[in-house]
């Protein structure tokens, strides 16, 4: 009994850290803006949804969300279609020095974004797709498809292969056994990764911020951050943008937390 | 499949070198007529002799160690709580990695809210614990500046390496315990002799990768503080930033993203080794 009361109280603890800094957004986008002045209290405020109404009345918040969605589901279905032939070669295929491909690839995630910033710059400068669509789906791709390679690599090494040697004994080729075989084998797998690409994507800073010039072209995060009222910051408003940029995430999150966990952690640590 | 190695080749191989071949020319996008003469190491000169790189280098190192030692003690801290049995274990995991997936722009601005909004909610609740005497304005000092950082970066990642360490620690076998126990160990002798040794692995890959991500921090600073008050707490990637698209010296930026890279290439051929022989050269499934 003392242990079931101490893992409850352990519970709570873990749980508030996560969700107090949300909870308390969420009460402040809803109080209006006379009342976000005075000392927090317990007493009863009534809640209002001025901040999200003027958020897409005015603030035209829409068009970074619809700049995000296009952006973040492009990438993630080019990184997916590049991504998985590659990650099949390198599960299945053995060849010299592809131990140092595989390290090359893992190491291409955590390369700092920053440098390279300049080629790609000077390249979408070059052929005009600064502030496009393009322009960014094609940055992004720098870290999207090594993400999903570097998963769908562990995903597909866990596929029994008995079942494509059979499929090759029959006479398919290669491709066809990648194409008819392995794919629909790995669709969980896939999806997975598809998901934490997304994820990836939705939530990108640096690139959209240096590859767009103006609101038309935003996308969520850089809206956020560049969010100015014309005296102070409008905390309202900015947190309810956080919020909604947030209800994606967080849905995504509760829908798939196992398998985002499972496929973050094997990808990570486990062989 | 030989497209597909090339074309994995080409999405990481290329842009680098093109940075490398950058950081040894004279590049500046406001003086198109000087064209792009090369100048060898120069602009590698120029950033090791200005103060403000060197100080950007210095913040960069201090956010890197305080963030990742902090993480990895919370994390080991959570990961042990989240490895006990307990009701509702699925819904406080999703919990707990709800920090780690929102995206880190709003993660800054939460924090921002917290310790500048106008309830002042940090300072005021130091208060109320005792902690203070009277109210910070956080963001105006040089050193206060970092406590909304640092805290906002370990409320983000906790969460991920606690995962990480998590993974660790369940394939350790139970009956390890049941026998200390049986000889006599307490707690925390079965933490120090069993637990730590056998996590350690998962210990250092977690504590690399974090060493790597925080390496390059941009989005979190950019919002909190824009590295101000002045310079106070400008990392690399943000002196960075401001050399390419603010001065638009796109040589001398170039020569700067360079030397992170590298002290990440260093980072992630360290980690590869770590996580290594078993990932790459296995050949079974």
């Amino acid at each position: 009994m003392r242990v079931r009361t101490a893992n409850a109280i352990v519970a709570g603890v873990i749980a508030f850290l996560a969700l107090a800094p949300l909870m308390v957004a969420l009460v402040a986008s809803l109080t209006p803006d006379a009342r976000l002045f005075d000392a927090p209290s317990a007493a009863a405020v009534r809640l209002v949804g001025d901040h999200y109404r003027a958020l897409f009345a005015e603030r035209a918040f829409w068009v970074p969300i619809r700049n995000s969605l296009i952006v973040a589901t492009a990438t993630t279905i080019l990184a997916l279609a590049l991504g998985a032939p590659c990650a099949y070669a390198l599960a299945r295929w053995r060849f010299r020095g592809r131990g140092a491909v595989l390290a090359l690839v893992l190491a291409m995630s955590m390369f700092p974004q920053i440098s390279v910033v300049p080629p790609l710059f000077l390249l979408l400068r070059a052929v005009g797709l600064i502030d496009t669509y393009p322009g960014l789906v094609l940055p992004y791709l720098t870290f999207a498809m090594p993400l999903a390679v570097w998963f769908l690599v562990t995903v597909f090494r866990q596929l029994p292969v008995e079942i494509e040697e059979a499929a090759m004994m029959d006479g398919a080729s290669r491709f066809t056994t990648f194409r008819r075989i392995a794919l629909p084998l790995a669709a969980p797998g896939l999806v997975t990764t598809g998901l934490l690409t997304f994820l990836y994507c939705w939530n990108e800073f640096l690139f959209a911020l240096t590859f767009t010039l103006g609101p038309e072209r935003h996308t969520v995060p850089v809206a956020i951050a560049l969010f100015r009222g014309q005296y102070q910051v409008p905390w309202g408003e900015v947190l309810a943008a956080a919020l909604v940029a947030t209800t994606p995430i967080a849905l995504l999150v509760l829908a798939a937390q196992r398998r985002l966990v499972s496929g973050l952690t094997s990808g990570g640590v486990k062989g | 499949m030989a497209p597909a190695l090339i074309t994995v080749a080409l999405v990481a191989l290329a842009p680098i070198a093109w940075t490398a071949w950058e950081s040894v020319h004279l590049h500046d996008l406001r003086m198109p007529w000087l064209g792009q003469p090369f100048i060898g190491l120069a602009n590698y000169r120029e950033a090791l002799a200005d103060p403000r790189f060197l100080e950007a280098v210095t913040h960069t190192a201090i956010f890197v160690l305080l963030t990742v030692s902090l993480e990895v003690v919370c994390g080991m801290a959570l990961a042990l709580a989240l490895n006990r049995a307990m009701a509702g274990r699925g819904l406080l995991r999703a919990a707990a990695v709800l920090p780690w997936a929102l995206p880190t722009v709003v993660v800054a601005l939460l924090w921002r809210f917290a310790f500048e909004g106008p309830q002042d909610i940090a300072s005021s609740g130091l208060m109320q614990l005792r902690i203070l005497d009277a109210p910070v304005l956080w963001f105006a000092g040089a050193v206060t500046a970092w406590v909304p950082i640092v805290t906002a970066d370990v409320w983000r990642m906790t969460p991920f390496v606690a995962l990480l360490l998590l993974a660790g620690l369940q394939q350790i076998d139970p009956s390890l315990y049941e026998a200390a126990r049986m000889d006599g160990a307490g707690r925390w002798t079965q933490f120090r002799a069993i637990t730590l040794p056998l996590v350690a692995p998962a210990l250092l890959v977690a504590t690399l990768f974090r060493a790597l991500d925080a390496i390059r921090v941009f989005d979190l600073v950019f919002v909190l503080t824009a590295g101000g008050p002045g310079t106070a707490t400008e990392p690399l990637s943000l002196y960075a930033f401001a050399a390419l698209m603010r001065h638009l010296r796109f040589g001398y930026g170039s020569g700067v993203s360079m030397m992170m890279f590298a002290a990440a290439f260093l980072g992630a051929l360290a980690l590869i080794r770590l996580i290594g022989a078993g990932h790459f050269e296995r050949e079974e499934a």
